[in-house]
């Protein structure tokens, strides 16, 4: 199998998002107009030269505010995503590794962050210093990790218990070889692949608790609360509203395009599937028959 | 049967023992001072005094000691007292219970509006490509296939509060048929219904098709044709059980997608469920009536975990002859 062969999904996906992040980076230093500057005089104005995307009902220039919005958005999904992902793959693979009370603690660590819903628990996150984007990062940061460390886990466990790993132990390689040449050739894939959704469901996480107006405080240009904001102006200035949404949009799409669960990397599906089904027993009996 | 019944009932526990001890921490490490923030939820901002938020205080024990109020916090939780709400002052119970059978309305509808799009779009679709595969395997999939599959990414690539906004922009903005949030009567429910219905579809119709496509293509399948039977009875007895159990295993999943959606779709649409509730009690900063609502969104999870659980069991064999399955 050729790893590198990329499909069309993902090549859409990534320029996609290689377009909002030009966006989100090129504003500031190509133009540099301050998104939190009001101008009473142009409010809900049509997109003109001035003013490339139309102002807003305070007059603040929408182009500034978006690029600022897609910064926010992207920055919260590249941190939680890293940070997620290093520390589920570490805990899943010592899990997988120590077994014993070590993955007993482990599991029911995570047993009790997954009995709820994520997005009750970002709330209540939310709720402890409202307003805050370190409490929401933290919050996002810990209901994906479990996932990470569920995947993580359940993909190495049976490397862990395998013949190949147990000769290369025996042979004396250390832990960090044995983990890139063992563990990190069958994680890759659907890491990564979880990496792309997870950024997908932190963008949508934080935009959700910006809508119904826990999440960050105005003034921030985040996208879903930008887009309640500019709800009461839809009969005025319907191209304003639509601008925060297809922006959400668009990153959103981007995203799943890029964790697109091809035929090349199936087992992101198959895991989730069957973790939940229960099924997991009886299909690796099967399996085994 | 009872193995599940006791992990699921596990989770409950674990489930509340994490919503009590976290939103103990909240009403703990508010900033700020927390009677003074009661008492100006519930008197308004400028009829705050110190004797009020003394009273306040009093009254919720605020005074005292970290333990020994998390101790008397988790025995009231355990007892389910929930106390009562820290804005309103109606005991919680009451406002859950109300809030309750809108949600189960939403929810309810939701999941049939989702199983009646997901169904039929899912297994047609799939028997439309597996056919078209096995005529001419090059062409992969069929055009019905390609719309659906195009209609999920879409649906599926916005939050769903996005998809709720664009029904509100086109059937009460533009066309005027529908109100845009309400609770009072029937037809307030048809976008929030809708709303949820087609974000739960979006995903579940590919896992239907999916699955109706390796039933339709596996061996037992055409052994079950080559032995007479007619197609539909083919499809009836051999193909059928194989796409629902999956189909609803997945479900199970897709109920978090279930309660999260719930909360975004009663906030946007403002049905006067759970998921409003606990969205204005973080607003508000209610504690008592967060840590209600909080609860209560992880007992639906559980219990619909239970239920799909349950169906798996009745539903499939394996499940039953497996007694001894376990994580």
């Amino acid at each position: 199998m050729n790893t590198f062969a990329i499909s069309v999904e993902k090549v859409i996906g990534i320029s996609l998002l290689t377009l909002l992040l030009l966006l989100a980076l090129g504003e500031p230093v190509l133009l540099g107009t301050n998104g939190n500057q009001q101008n009473l005089k142009q409010v809900l104005e049509a997109p003109s030269a001035q003013h490339w995307l139309g102002t807003d009902q305070f007059g603040r220039d929408m182009l500034a505010r978006i690029s600022e919005g897609l910064r926010i958005s992207l920055s919260l999904a590249a941190l939680s995503v890293l940070s997620s992902s290093i520390i589920g793959m570490l805990t899943g693979v010592i899990a997988a590794w120590c077994r014993g009370w070590v993955d007993t603690t482990l599991n029911f660590i995570a047993n009790t962050i997954l009995a709820l819903p994520g997005l009750v628990l970002i709330l209540l996150f939310a709720a402890l210093v409202p307003g805050s984007f370190i409490m929401l990062y933290l919050a996002i940061s810990l209901v994906l990790s479990v996932e990470y460390f569920r995947l993580v886990r359940a993909i190495t466990l049976p490397v862990v218990t395998g013949p190949a790993l147990e000769n290369s132990a025996l042979m004396g390689f250390p832990k960090r070889y044995l983990f890139i040449m063992h563990i990190w050739p069958p994680i890759r894939q659907d890491v990564l692949s979880l990496a792309a959704f997870g950024a997908s469901s932190s963008i949508i996480a934080m935009a959700s608790v910006g809508f119904v107006y826990v999440g960050l405080k105005p003034p921030s240009p985040e996208l879903g609360l930008m887009i309640v904001e500019l709800f009461p102006y839809y009969h005025e200035a319907p191209w304003l509203l639509a601008q925060p949404i297809f922006a959400l949009f668009v990153l959103v799409l981007g995203f799943h395009l890029l964790s697109a669960k091809s035929d090349k990397t199936p087992r992101l599906n198959k895991f989730i599937f069957e973790s939940s089904s229960r099924l997991s027993k009886s299909n690796v009996m099967e399996r085994k028959l | 049967m009872r193995k599940i019944l006791l992990q699921r009932l596990l989770q409950a526990v674990l489930m509340a023992w994490s919503v009590g001890t976290l939103t103990f921490v909240i009403t703990r490490s508010l900033p700020g001072d927390m009677a003074y923030k009661i008492a100006a939820g519930r008197y308004g901002d400028d009829a705050v005094s110190t004797s009020a938020a003394n009273a306040v205080a009093e009254e919720l024990g605020l005074h005292r000691s970290a333990f020994e109020h998390y101790v008397s916090w988790m025995t009231d939780l355990a007892s389910l007292d929930l106390g009562t709400s820290l804005v309103t002052g109606a005991p919680i119970v009451v406002e859950l219970q109300n809030q309750l059978s809108y949600t189960l309305v939403l929810a309810g509808l939701a999941i049939l509006v989702s199983a009646l799009i997901a169904f039929p779009l899912g297994i047609y679709s799939g028997i439309r490509s597996a056919r078209k595969s096995e005529n001419s395997p090059k062409s992969r999939a069929s055009l019905f296939d390609k719309t659906a599959l195009a209609f999920s990414t879409f649906v599926r690539s916005q939050p769903v509060f996005c998809l709720g906004l664009i029904l509100i922009f086109i059937f009460a903005l533009e066309l005027n048929w529908l109100p845009v949030a309400g609770s009072s009567g029937f037809v307030y429910t048809i976008l929030p219904v809708m709303t949820l219905g087609l974000s739960l579809a979006a995903i579940s119709n590919r896992v239907i098709r999916n699955s109706t496509v390796s039933a339709v293509q596996s061996g037992y399948f055409h052994f079950a044709k080559i032995k007479g039977l007619s197609a539909f009875e083919a499809f009836k007895c051999h193909a059928f059980p194989n796409i629902v159990t999956p189909a609803l295993a997945f479900m199970g999943i897709q109920l978090i997608g279930l309660i999260e959606g719930v909360i975004m779709i009663e906030s946007l649409f403002a049905w006067p469920g759970i998921g409003h509730g606990l969205s204005h009690a973080v607003f508000a900063r209610d504690i008592t009536m967060l840590q209600g609502t909080a609860l209560l969104m992880g007992i639906l999870f559980v219990l619909v975990n239970t239920l799909v659980d349950l169906s798996q069991y009745a539903l499939d064999p394996r499940v039953r002859e497996n007694r001894g399955y376990s994580q």
